[in-house]
């Protein structure tokens, strides 16, 4: 400790009982030094003090009072550090700029990111509760960041607004021209040519059937094959829509040709074909790949001659009737992911027995060519056979006809049910003529020669006496009974005489349009005129009903002339 | 892979259809049937008149998605298809289309 300064006061006051004690101090002053060596100097004052304070005790034992002038006061200073400034600097975050706009849209894409997020924990904990024992690590495939199939759906759209745009004309036709000649035409219409088409690898074959998908009334199947006995090559199943006449849709190539087809009417995506191999086939257009998601084989039923006609039932259950050369008209069932076949009927030939050995008739398969089944008696169907006959029969009973008609000279292509009256059925075969028959009857009541040999028949969805047939030598006809019962309104031909030859035709369920198949692998379009799809005036489901009632009424009166007719022609 | 290039190839292929672009989602053309510079001219303006019609289709009701976006020109039409962030460009010529 250093002592830097001390300063005692001189001045007392009279009064003060300390003066009367300094005066003392003088004398004592020794005898305290030698009492106090050791002290430091900063105890002098204290030391003065004491030495009064022993004077004061040892003369005159008077009470130490403070010293107002001998006031010293005492501090000390402690060292002061010197002062440091410390910092750190560490390296700074990574920063990057942010910006977007907050639109409605993005906020409701957030929303519903954070809802799907949610639904995926919930539906893992649930997974992983359930299968812990099969955990798969399903890798995580990395698609190649510049892969063009990401584009594929617009792709597709794309292809169909080119050719919207190319075929624009035609796109409008087919909404919006309606020929106005027609009021000028009496009673004839004609047939407007849209789009055609056509697939490279299908040139060689011919078109076996037509059939139009009743949910995407744009949307129709094509199944190729060959009629030609002798060349039986590869088949080929395609499916187009008319948004697209360049390229279709599905493409199936077969092994087989394939003879008929029929799309499911609830179930578009199933489609059951026919094979000229006996083989019966259901695709599943919803799966990818080129293969048949059912097929009969030899053990399961197959038929042992070409199939010629498929119909898929109305009913919820996937069930379908297949009827083929070989005699035999099959249901179809599919049953826990196999077909399943129940044979329906054995088409017998009723009036040809052949005595085999030991006198024991042996009965004589036909052939089934075709079948329809009716629209509104669900166990009532029709199959035409190859030897011209045409049998009513029922699937209650499996071994006896209803019915039988002697429809044809030649084998039986096609017959189909009104699909308005429930009694009238029309046939067509290849002996040239098409025949109208109501059930109750066994003569026709009409007949149609048509001058060459008849490909298809079908009726119109529009009116119950409208129809259309289709030639070998390229016409297209369309008869409507309730304006000319002897002559078609419309005869025209569609392509050129020599060269092609028309093998079936379907009209649209919903637009005025009819479809044709031809023997080089094309479907050609055609919208029907206006004088072609004239209704009944009136209230529309009275009328049509009673237009061919009326027909009927009209049918009997002629039935007698026309069973004359048919005496002298047999 | 093969189905989209088949597809493309079989729309190049009609007489009309000037060419295609297929743009990924950083902006760069993938596959052009223009050179570069062309390509990128398209890509560039067309980037943002696509983001501004998505918005806007968005923004109009938030549940709508803009599938394709066409503009018919004088002597084309150009159509732009946004998919997963990635664009498909075609641009086609007005024909005269005779049916045969």
């Amino acid at each position: 400790m250093a002592v830097h300064f001390v300063l005692e006061g001189c001045l007392e006051h009279d009064d003060d009982a300390s003066s009367v004690a300094s005066e003392d101090i003088l004398e004592d002053v020794e005898p305290a030094a030698e009492l106090d060596e050791d002290t430091s100097g900063e105890e002098d004052a204290g030391e003065d003090d004491r030495a009064d304070s022993v004077a004061s005790k040892a003369d005159t034992q008077e009470p130490k009072s403070t010293n107002q002038f001998n006031f010293i006061e005492r501090a000390s200073q402690s060292l002061n550090n010197a002062l440091q400034g410390r910092s750190c600097q560490t390296i700074p975050p990574p920063r990057c700029n942010y910006f977007a706009t907050a639109t409605q849209w993005a906020i409701y894409d957030a929303y519903m990111d954070e809802l799907q997020q949610q639904e995926m924990k919930k539906e893992k904990q649930k997974s992983n509760k359930d299968d812990d024992k099969t955990k798969k690590k399903i890798l995580l495939i990395e698609t190649p960041r510049d892969d063009i199939t990401q584009v594929a759906k617009a792709a597709k759209l794309f292809e169909r607004m080119v050719n919207q745009n190319t075929f624009n004309e035609i796109a409008q036709d087919f909404r919006y021209f309606e020929d106005a000649a027609d009021e000028f035409r009496e009673q004839e219409g004609t047939l407007l040519p849209l789009w055609k088409f056509q697939y490279d690898k299908a040139r060689i074959m011919s078109v076996t059937s037509l059939c139009w998908n009743h949910i995407y009334p744009d949307f129709f199947g094509v199944g190729l094959g060959s009629y030609d006995f002798s060349k039986q090559g590869r088949g080929m199943l395609l499916f187009y829509t008319l948004k697209n006449s360049t390229f279709p849709e599905y493409i199936f190539p077969t092994s087989s040709g394939v003879l008929c087809l029929d799309i499911h009417k609830q179930h578009s995506y199933l489609v059951a074909v026919g094979f000229y191999d006996g083989c019966v086939c259901v695709y599943n257009l919803k799966k990818n790949g080129l293969d048949p998601e059912y097929k009969s084989t030899v053990n399961s039923g197959k038929h042992s001659d070409p199939v010629w006609q498929v119909r898929w039932q109305n009913d919820n259950s996937l069930n379908f009737y297949s009827v083929s050369c070989d005699g035999r008209v099959v249901s179809w069932t599919i049953m826990k992911n196999e077909l399943v076949f129940t044979d329906a009927l054995r088409l017998i030939l009723t009036d040809r027995v052949s005595d085999g050995l030991d006198g024991i008739e042996e009965l004589i398969t036909a052939s089934g060519t075709s079948c329809d089944f009716h629209r509104q008696i669900d166990t009532l169907f029709l199959v035409g056979t190859e030897e011209g006959k045409i049998h009513k029969c029922s699937k209650n009973y499996s071994s006896q006809y209803l019915e039988t008609y002697d429809a044809h000279n030649m084998a039986v292509d096609t017959v189909k049910w009104n699909p308005y009256h429930s009694k009238v059925f029309i046939s067509c075969s290849s002996d040239w003529t098409v025949k109208i028959w109501d059930h109750d009857y066994k003569a026709p009541m009409f007949t149609f020669e048509l001058n060459a040999s008849v490909g298809d028949v079908a009726w119109a969805p529009y009116s119950s006496t409208v129809f259309a047939a289709v030639t070998t030598d390229g016409l297209v006809h369309v008869f409507d009974l309730a304006i000319n019962k002897y002559q078609a309104i419309c005869q025209q031909p569609v392509v050129s005489k020599k060269k092609t030859k028309l093998t079936h035709i379907e009209f649209n369920p919903i637009h005025p349009v009819v479809i044709v198949g031809d023997d080089r692998g094309s479907v050609i379009s055609l919208k029907l005129s206006p004088n072609l799809r004239k209704k009944p005036k009136g209230k529309k489901g009275r009328d049509l009903v009673e237009g061919p009632e009326a027909e009927v009424a009209k049918m009997e009166k002629l039935l007698s002339l026309l069973r004359d007719l048919g005496e002298s022609k047999v | 892979m093969g189905e989209v290039e088949e597809t493309l190839q079989r729309i190049e292929a009609q007489g009309s259809v000037l060419g295609t672009i297929v743009v990924n989602a950083d902006g760069i053309p993938i596959r052009s049937t223009f050179d570069i510079s062309k390509a990128g001219k398209y890509v560039e303006l067309l980037r943002h008149l696509t983001a501004l019609a998505k918005g806007t289709v968005r923004d109009i009701d938030p549940e709508n998605e803009l599938v394709v976006l066409r503009i018919s020109t004088k002597n084309q039409e150009i159509m732009v298809g946004p998919e997963n962030g990635y664009l498909l460009i075609l641009i086609q010529r007005y024909e005269r289309y005779s049916r045969a």
